[in-house]
């Protein structure tokens, strides 16, 4: 469905000093520089696949995105979505795919939902009584109600995004692309948001692209994830195997009946931690089931727990430390 | 059948929409109907003028086309270039761009449904005047409105697209609503504001025929109120101009779109 090979955005952009002088010399003799926002990234989605697109600010998660979707013309590469080139941006195209930015909006925002509904279901040349079913089923899956009704000034951050959601989606797109859909939401409107995406990915099979700060949205919606650095992607492939990638180790914490000496753990992976009766070790992967049974046969044992590291501590601790 | 994407159904609709929306702003665009009455103020100017002997109108014809001038800049007043930097710049430009249907027909509609929420305003403000200039008062021919009509509109198109030019220069400038400024003196002095285009000397009155200025006011207020007018000349020009402008938007438009960075978005 999607197809990206060697996919490049180079921005020109003026530099400026500060204080009066800089502002002087600026409008003098303005000088530029080229910053690489993506660099040479290639991949492949499958139709009906849900994939997430991970990267610190700026590592050029957006930049792809609105290539993808014909909204800015790559500097170099090629892409096609479903058979189009996106920059072509012929209508076709623009009615089997929907972008979704965070809190850039398109409903009127002095008018309730429905106004904007109703000019999308127009230009999208949904019949009306199909635009009408399509609300109502995307309403009840986004429990939306009499929000619709409302002005979207009067509505809440996670009912705007909902209805920003429904609007996005009444062409039943066949691509969406989704940068930062759940920015800002409380935890319980992340949750609705993300149970929709995947009720809605399941019931119309459709191809999606999500970034997201919250790592909640994309270990629950996608088995798949690109990570992009500095505008060259750096992994692609499970999350599992990212977390493997990233954190070779588990981190195993333990609750012992009583103290023991650090000596007594040697041998059983990383001491990290040893505070009276708890324990924090870090174990090799491979070695995980044969240490916990030492363990558990070595130590009267109150309490076990085996975790990964939070995923985003990993790809944070990985891009602090430069590994990529 | 689409034209850039428009269909009957989506002209209903976006209208529709429009026109709610800016009935939201009902009380600032009662605001700026008021504070259109430039012409009213060059009516009194010239009223009390020995000078007036000089434009070529007598007293009630002078009344009347500073009436007529005002209801014509009502229904063809362009912000676009406004509304669409602000879109540019916030990032609400992106979703408009991505869906089947040209994102200046939006602004169009804007436009349009502004228009009929000043209608009553205008209508009120032209009771007040005849009111106050009895002997001013006449109705317009059903011909002779249906030309002005049409003259209005063609204004209010040359406007738009005259400023839709200047609005794609946001693709390369942020800020090309400047650009639009500088075009507000000429416009102000040779469209027909100000005074009559028989008040400027022949040579001025000649330069200004080649420039849209004197189509967007003077020619359609002429023939709203009923004075002697070239109507095949004026409306040649006026499709002229829309011929020139439409081609080069299209064109600039293409352009820029292709050095789009989606700012803010």
């Amino acid at each position: 469905m999607i197809q990206v090979d060697g996919l490049s955005k180079i921005y020109r952009v003026a530099e400026k000093q500060p204080g009066f002088a800089g502002t002087l010399r600026h409008f003098l003799r303005r000088r530029t520089r080229d910053v690489v926002a993506v660099q040479d990234v290639s991949f492949q989605i499958e139709p009906g696949e849900m994939v997430g697109f991970l990267g610190a600010n700026g590592a050029g998660k957006t930049t792809t995105l609105k290539m993808l979707c014909g909204l800015i013309h790559p500097s170099s590469g090629r892409v096609q979505v479903g058979g189009f080139s996106p920059q072509r941006r012929q209508a076709e195209f623009l009615r089997r795919i929907t972008l979704v930015m965070g809190q850039k909006q398109q409903l009127l925002w002095d008018l309730p939902p429905m106004d904007s509904l109703r000019v999308n279901a127009a230009v999208y040349g949904i019949p009306d009584g199909v635009a009408r079913r399509r609300i109502s089923e995307l309403a009840d899956l986004l429990e939306l109600g009499e929000e619709l009704t409302r002005p979207v000034r009067k509505l809440s951050l996670g009912q705007r995004m909902k209805a920003e959601l429904l609007a996005a989606l009444l062409h039943e797109p066949e691509v969406l692309f989704l940068d930062e859909p759940t920015l800002g939401l409380d935890v319980n409107a992340q949750a609705r948001v993300r149970k929709f995406l995947a009720e809605y990915n399941r019931r119309t099979g459709a191809t999606v692209l999500l970034t997201s700060h919250y790592m909640a949205d994309i270990t629950a919606l996608c088995p798949r994830v690109l990570l992009i650095h500095q505008g060259r992607l750096f992994h692609d492939g499970p999350l599992e195997a990212l977390a493997e990638q990233l954190a070779p180790e588990r981190e195993v914490r333990l609750e012992l009946e009583s103290p023991v000496a650090p000596d007594a753990l040697e041998g059983l992976g990383r001491l990290e931690q040893l505070e009276g009766c708890d324990v924090r070790l870090l174990v090799p992967r491979d070695q995980l089931t044969a240490v916990v049974a030492q363990l558990l046969d070595r130590f009267p044992v109150r309490d076990l727990d085996v975790t990964d590291p939070p995923i985003e501590e990993l790809i944070g601790g990985l891009f602090r430390q430069g590994r990529v | 059948m689409r034209i850039f994407g428009l269909n009957r159904r989506i002209i209903r609709v976006l209208l529709g929409s429009q026109y709610a929306h800016m009935l939201e702003y009902r009380a600032e665009i009662a605001l700026w109907a008021l504070s259109g009455v430039l012409p009213f103020i060059m009516l009194s100017i010239w009223s009390g003028s020995d000078a007036r002997s000089g434009l070529g109108l007598d007293g009630v014809a002078l009344d009347r086309y500073f009436l007529s001038a005002y209801l014509v800049r009502q229904f063809s007043v362009v912000w676009v270039v406004y509304a669409f930097e602000e879109d540019a710049l916030l990032g609400r430009l992106s979703p408009y761009l991505l869906q089947p249907l040209h994102p200046l027909w939006r602004y169009v509609a804007a436009h349009l449904g502004e228009q009929l929420t000043r209608l009553p305003f205008a209508a009120l403000i032209a009771v007040v005047f005849f009111a106050v200039q009895p002997q001013a008062f006449w109705l317009p021919s059903l011909g002779g409105f249906l030309l002005a009509w049409l003259a209005t509109w063609m204004a209010f198109a040359i406007a738009f697209l005259f400023q839709s030019l200047i609005a794609t220069l946001c693709f390369w400038s942020e800020k090309a609503s400047a650009l639009e400024r500088l075009q507000f003196i000429p416009f102000v002095f040779l469209s027909g504001l100000l005074a009559p285009l028989t008040a400027f000397p022949p040579a001025v009155r000649a330069w200004a025929q080649w420039t849209p200025f004197p189509y967007l006011i003077d020619f359609p207020a002429r023939v709203l109120a009923g004075q002697p007018v070239d109507l095949i000349a004026g409306f040649g020009a006026q499709l002229a101009w829309i011929a020139v402008l439409l081609p080069l938007v299209l064109l600039l438009w293409r352009a820029g779109v292709r050095r789009y960075s989606a700012m803010g978005a």
